[in-house]
């Protein structure tokens, strides 16, 4: 073995993942099992050092499948005996398989991590462009670990605590586990309540309805106007077309107070036909620029033959555009969809009445003092599943929503 | 070519060009079909975003509360003095009025009521007059607050007696035009004096632009890292990216409120894991502090806390989409130079830095424009974490906190003035930069 920078970077990403990976195995091993465990980030930063000494010992080239193994096992010994056989501080008697099970992982993953960044860096000095492949190797790798648990994380949380109850949360934050044994009708019990005493199930039909109704009504004000605009000559198409983005910069917020005034003195503003006439005006704009790209990139050959043929042109755009723009049209309305689902301001600046509330305004009706935080999240749930189970359903067309509809957000 | 030149040149050799706002029929029909195929989008925009848009500045100069939203109307109780059931006993009949508000004045008030058989009245009120049982008074006006008492004498008769009903029992009617503080002709520039002369509004605005700035850059630099490393196809790409896009996708009722119940300082799990993991002592509060003390070699600086974990939201739920954007834009970079520039041995942080970078500059800046007037707008991201508490209020914040918290319509509509001018001045930026490049 030759000592170089090589030698140098390898442990130093060796440490870094073995110090990541007991951080990460001993937090999981509490959030998913209760069990307090303290990880000793030592014994895994030593523990990874080792199995990376273990894999520059040899040339890129003479490693063999027995090396890794003795890699993986040079992990476990190291940090076993760095943190006198409790890496979770944890006595090993107590819950041994699922600790054995945690260090297995741990080296497993120490190991692969070791592999996948090592695999063609040896120990002597290195070329700069090695120095650097193995650099973003190891950020790359940070970046996969990070991005996960930040956006795993929330979601976990919110998940496991609608299934707890408020004594349990307020013993241990940490213990997110739960108690398969108690029985579908104890666990599910705050979704129970919601949907009993709570009315959420009356507030689900509700926020569908509207949802659906909005992209209903977006859809017919804004293919006629998507098509004139891409289609169609008239004077001032071109301001036209550059100008509806403008609408996008509008915020919200700005008009609130006015409308909150009309609508109060026309009695629209407690309603849900309330919410149906603002909902599709902010989208309108947003559907109509993504629309009308479409439209221009169908060929109008088509269209001219269809005219040739005796089509009008409602004919025209009925049987030939539309078919044609099918994805487009799958694109707007789950874009569209997300955005009416999700829409907080308007509900909880016009519902004023708990018979027509919308999931999001139900959801911020739980968030009081009386109510118990379970509840809080089973509701976040309730509004966050529905959503999540259509994006990942259609998520071709919504990523595709998502692009072409700009960076509304 | 010069001016001259070209007319000559076209005198010369082409037919005088048609002028160019007279249509033919076939280009009028064209015109007007998409005028009728465009109409719906304009009215429903014209009425629900231009014209709350342009009353911001109506409402911004009015004294109107959000009480006044309710006008001015009369109100009337009505009393009796005296017994009714005694034949032939004069009694009293009382009609007292009252302006609901205590400002606008009430014009053009008539009162109907209606009496029960049997019962007369034997002297009438001078704003009175009777037609058979019906009453019908009319008075000129009210004041705001002011008071008035119609008084009526009346007289039972034996049927009546025999089978009293109370004459209360006919709800008397009143109606009354009121002008509402919306429509008058009172003008004020107190709304403005009261936003600008405060010395919070520019807290406000320094905290909007620090929450801009910072979040927008914030999504966009975690959004460059996702899109790098999901770059090259690798097994459980399309799993990750699908992942990756959970926090936009995702209410923001929901997320708001697990963060703030994850980041919670007593019982939150990240507080604890922080406190199991030694690295503090006792729970932080994330959203509750404005301010932590942080020693940098002996230089006391106070770290905006509640503001930079908003901010760390912020790009939190909005690296997903530059994300997508400078992934879409990545896979479009041919490989050729990739490759090139591995023959020439550059190694990968060269070639991100001299490839990569420059090929997303134009996506890059387009982003930043767009997300930094879309973070300035937003509004229910921090009304619901902190709800502009801790020095976490930004001016989209401060809208809701005048106009509604504090009741003053008006103020609030001030500060919805000033983010307009502020916009409109982003909006001369976007289309000077961004929207030349897109096309």
């Amino acid at each position: 073995m030759r000592i170089g920078t090589g030698l140098l970077l390898g442990l130093l990403s060796g440490l870094l993942w073995g110090l990541l990976a007991v951080s990460i195995a001993g937090i999981s091993l509490t959030l998913v099992t209760g069990l307090s465990a303290t990880p000793i980030v030592l014994s895994g930063a030593l523990g990874g050092t080792a199995s990376a000494a273990v894999i520059m010992s040899r040339m890129p080239a003479n490693r063999t499948p027995g090396l890794y193994l003795a890699s993986f096992v040079a992990m476990i010994i190291v940090m076993m005996l760095v943190s006198f056989g409790a890496p979770f501080s944890l006595p090993f008697s107590e819950h041994s398989a699922t600790q054995a099970f945690g260090v297995g992982i741990i080296a497993l993953a120490v190991t692969f991590a070791n592999k996948a960044c090592l695999i063609d860096i040896e120990s002597g000095m290195l070329k700069r462009y090695k120095v650097d492949l193995l650099i973003v190797r190891v950020l790359k790798g940070l970046g996969f670990v990070f991005f996960t648990v930040i956006v795993i994380l929330p979601f976990y949380v919110m998940v496991m605590t609608s299934l707890k109850n408020q004594q349990d949360l307020f013993v241990n934050p940490l213990d997110l586990s739960i108690d398969l044994t108690q029985g579908a009708s104890s666990l599910f019990d705050s979704y129970v309540e919601l949907f009993t005493k709570f009315n959420f199930g009356w507030f689900l039909l509700i926020s569908t309805t509207v949802s659906v109704s909005t992209v209903i009504i977006t859809l017919a004000f804004s293919i006629p106007g998507a098509y004139a605009v891409a289609r169609l000559k008239f004077p001032g198409q071109t301001v036209l077309s550059s100008s509806i983005l403008l609408i996008y910069l509008v915020p919200m917020i700005v008009l609130v107070i006015p409308l909150y005034a009309v609508f109060s003195q026309l009695g629209l503003r407690n309603t849900i036909l309330g919410l149906l006439i603002v909902y599709p005006a902010t989208t309108v704009p947003v559907a109509l620029y993504m629309l009308q790209g479409y439209f221009r990139g169908l060929p109008a050959e088509l269209e001219e033959a269809g005219l040739m043929d005796g089509l009008s042109r409602l004919g025209v755009i009925w049987k030939i555009t539309l078919p044609l723009a099918l994805p487009a049209l799958a694109s707007v309305s789950l874009y569209v969809f997300m955005i009416a689902w999700n829409e907080f301001l308007f509900a909880f600046m016009f519902l004023d009445n708990p018979d027509i509330f919308t999931l999001s305004r139900g959801v911020v009706s739980l968030n009081s003092s009386e109510v118990p935080r379970q509840h809080l999240m089973a509701g976040a749930v309730v509004a966050t599943v529905p959503i999540l189970v259509i994006f990942l359903w259609f998520e071709r067309f919504l990523v595709q929503g998502l692009t072409a509809g700009s960076v509304k957000g | 070519m010069t001016p001259s030149h070209s007319t000559e040149y076209r005198a010369a050799t082409n037919p005088p060009p048609m002028r160019k706002n007279r249509l033919g029929p076939m280009a009028r029909r064209e015109a007007r079909l998409a005028f009728w195929m465009l109409a719906p989008t304009f009215v429903i925009v014209m009425g629900i975003v231009l014209f709350p848009l342009l009353a911001n500045f109506w409402i911004s100069v009015k004294p109107v509360k959000l009480s006044d939203l309710r006008p001015p109307s009369p109100v009337v109780s009505e009393r009796t003095r005296g017994d009714y059931d005694v034949a032939g006993q004069e009694f009293r009949i009382q009609y007292r009025l009252r302006n609901s508000s205590q400002k606008g004045e009430v014009t053009d008030i008539v009162l109907t009521d209606t009496l029960p058989d049997g019962i007369t009245i034997t002297q009438n009120d001078p704003v009175c007059t009777i037609t058979g049982q019906n009453i019908r008074c009319s008075l000129d006006h009210l004041e705001g607050g002011e008071r008035a008492r119609l008084e009526l004498s009346a007289i039972a008769d034996e049927n009546f007696v025999a089978n009293p009903v109370s004459p209360r029992d006919s709800e008397p009617a009143i109606t009354g035009t009121a002008q509402s503080i919306l429509t008058s002709s009172k003008f004020t520039l107190d709304n403005f004096a009261r936003i600008f002369d405060s010395r919070e509004f520019w807290s406000v605005l320094s905290v909007t632009i620090a929450y801009t700035v910072f979040g927008t850059l914030g999504a966009l630099v975690l959004g460059l890292f996702a899109a790098q490393m999901l770059n090259k196809p690798f097994r459980g790409r399309s799993i990750l990216r699908g992942l990756f896009l959970f926090p936009y996708v995702a209410p923001v009722i929901a997320v708001a409120f697990t963060w703030i119940i994850l980041l919670d300082p007593f019982n939150g799990t990240f507080n604890a894991i922080l406190q199991r993991m030694n690295i503090t002592g006792e729970g932080i509060n994330f959203f509750g502090q404005r301010a932590v003390p942080i020693d940098i070699f002996g230089l006391t600086i106070d770290f905006p806390l509640a503001l930079a974990t908003v901010i760390a939201f912020e790009a939190w739920r909005y690296f997903p989409l530059s994300f997508l954007f400078i992934l879409a834009r990545m896979q479009s970079i041919s490989s050729d130079m990739y490759e090139a520039a591995e023959v020439d041995g550059a190694t990968p942080l060269q070639q991100f830095w001299h490839i990569s970078l420059p090929q997303l500059l134009g996506i890059l800046s387009t982003l930043f424009l767009l997300r930094f007037i879309w973070t300035f707008n937003k509004f229910d991201d921090i009304f619901l974490l902190t709800g502009g508490a801790a020095g976490t209020r930004t001016l989209t914040v401060d809208v809701y906190e005048q106009g509604f918290a504090l009741s003053n319509l008006g103020a609030g509509a001030a500060v919805a003035v000033a983010i307009f001018i502020l916009l409109l001045a982003f909006a001369v930026v976007y289309f000077k930069f961004v929207h030349r490049e897109d096309s």
